[in-house]
């Protein structure tokens, strides 16, 4: 598989603190990779670092062939962002909340407007492109939001923790929305606090304490720690740690 | 020790329902869970019990006083640890905890066996402001805060929203202890696997009360046969399992997919699969779990 992140020892330090701590680690073209952690075990900084938000220390980093130290802006050109922090302006319409997106990522006018009805259409919005978005139910907002994340065809999504508080089945149809990206080639890179989740993706790495403390399929880790789920494999990993912070 | 009676409350002027007739009671000592996403009124019904918000009509009772006529008494026997952190971010933890104890007129010396075992966590940061705190730490500084008074009863919004598993299973711990000591616990989360750590939840979703029983008696009620099925593909799995005639219903469950069948027409599933590709596939029977039946609620 065709790597679309590269990183070799990627450190950040603050001060005498060592917020990530040489990760090493590849994600291909089209891998769901899961990016689980205690909170404050370094995950922010890390996509941070991955995002060309936050200049590393030392260590290398490639994303989608693009450096981390100096093509910081052709890598947030390539790559797309969703939180649940942050996401969509709610004082725009759902049409307009597009517009805007693919005119920040550099769309032609025309692009745009193809994109809008083809997003509509896919997530069958048609009936609500004037509305304001602070007027969706939170499920509708996650799935516009992730949808628009990519509206420029990125090489790689980063999600931070995209599914919090909404229902047992929109946060399952979410997740077949990341299934339907992934298999028309984008690279997903997601936390989550819901351990099933980690189960969906096709590799977990796991940081405790600022290392990546495991890294495999969701299968393998599982059998490296004897367990029958991956809560329980996070458990073992991150109950000792040291560090509580976020 | 908590009663509710056909609680309703709007927003703007009656075009938002946030609560629609609620009614359920707690019982002394018991720890009740209310289940349910954003926007299916949780905190609504936690502002209403600890008096912050009028509901529109309905009755509602904590500890023996009415929400309305006794609010005063209410506020001083309860403790609320509400979703969103409202500390003081400019105090220190021990300023946090000293400011709360005064309000109350008591003393952290006066209730510390209460909060000893969560206090002793954070005590070593004491020194530190709110709000240079991590989530964890954030979240057992409130809870202490809202125990400082020796509350008779607990309302905990959303306390382990956004928090990593292993805080969240000491939190669940810290409740268990708690709950020995006496304390009634009115808890809402949004992560079903809690569910099974209280002594009975209400499943709520936009306003209305799905059902509430013991977690063992909500399971119980599930009326399908559900089954497991697993295979390596696990995604392309679910595309063909929700294809088979037979499905009636078919969700991914971390490493399997959840499923029920049309009447005794589970048997013809796996040559199903296997013609599609799925040569390891496997199914068996399983006990659904709480978010089995949160599902099957919804669809109702």
């Amino acid at each position: 598989m065709q790597p679309v992140i590269t990183t070799e020892k990627l450190t950040k330090r603050f001060g005498h603190f060592i917020a990530a701590n040489e990760l090493t680690f590849e994600v291909g073209k089209g891998e769901i990779f899961g990016f689980l952690g205690a909170n404050g075990a370094g995950k922010t900084t890390a996509m941070r670092m991955l995002c060309g938000l936050l200049t590393p220390t030392s260590g290398k980093a490639s994303i989608a062939g693009f450096d981390v130290y100096t093509q910081t802006e052709k890598i947030k050109r390539r790559i797309g962002y969703m939180s649940q922090k942050f996401s969509l302006y709610d004082d725009l319409t759902v049409a307009e909340n597009i517009r805007f997106y693919g005119g920040i990522y550099g769309m032609a006018t025309r692009q745009i407007k193809d994109k809008t009805t083809e997003l509509l259409q896919e997530l069958q919005l048609q009936n609500e492109a004037k509305t304001l978005v602070r007027e969706l139910p939170l499920g509708w907002k996650q799935k516009l939001s992730f949808s628009v994340s990519i509206v420029h065809g990125p090489d790689i999504v980063f999600l931070d923790e995209p599914t919090g508080g909404v229902d047992p089945v929109t946060r399952r149809q979410f997740w077949d929305l990341i299934y339907h990206a992934a298999d028309k080639g984008v690279t997903v890179f997601v936390t989550t606090h819901y351990m099933d989740e980690a189960e969906y993706c096709n590799r977990v790495s796991i940081m405790v304490d600022g290392v990546i403390a495991a890294l495999d399929s969701p299968a393998n880790l599982k059998q490296q720690f004897g367990s029958d789920s991956m809560e329980d494999v996070f458990y073992e990993l991150a109950r000792n740690a040291k560090r509580k912070a976020d | 020790m908590i009663t509710l009676d056909n609680i309703t409350k709007t927003y703007n002027k009656g075009t938002v329902t946030a609560v629609k007739d609620i009614s359920f009671s707690v019982n002394p000592g018991e720890l009740f869970g209310l289940i349910g996403p954003d926007g299916a009124g949780k905190s609504t019904l936690f502002r209403i019990l600890t008096t912050l918000l009028l509901a529109d009509t309905g009755a509602a009772s904590v500890n023996g006083f009415d929400v309305v006529k006794d609010y005063r008494e209410i506020r001083k026997g309860v403790g609320y640890m509400p979703g969103k952190f409202s500390l003081y971010q400019d105090l220190t933890i021990e300023e946090n905890l000293n400011f709360f104890a005064t309000v109350f007129g008591t003393t952290i010396k006066e209730n510390y066996d209460l909060i000893k075992d969560i206090y002793q966590q954070i005590e070593p940061f004491k020194d530190r402001r709110a709000g240079k705190l991590s989530g964890g730490m954030k979240q057992k500084l409130a809870l202490c805060c809202a125990l400082i008074h020796k509350p008779a009863v607990l309302f905990l919004d959303e306390p382990t929203t956004g928090v990593d598993v292993v805080s969240r299973k000491e939190f669940w711990e810290m409740l268990k202890r708690l709950k020995a000591q006496g304390i009634t616990i009115l808890v809402s989360t949004p992560y079903m696997d809690e569910a099974n750590l209280c002594d009975r939840i209400a499943l709520i979703q936009k306003g209305k009360i799905l059902s509430i029983d013991t977690p063992a008696g909500i399971i119980k009620s599930f009326p399908d046969r559900l089954y497991a099925v697993k295979s390596a593909k696990t995604h392309q799995l679910l595309i063909d399992v929700r294809s088979f005639p037979g499905t009636v219903t078919c969700f991914a469950f971390g490493d399997s997919l959840h499923a029920t069948f049309k009447d005794n027409q589970e048997g013809g599933l796996l040559p199903y699969l296997q013609s599609k590709g799925h040569a390891d596939a496997s199914m068996q029977p399983i006990v659904p779990g709480i978010e089995d039946c949160f599902i099957h609620l919804l669809k109702e």
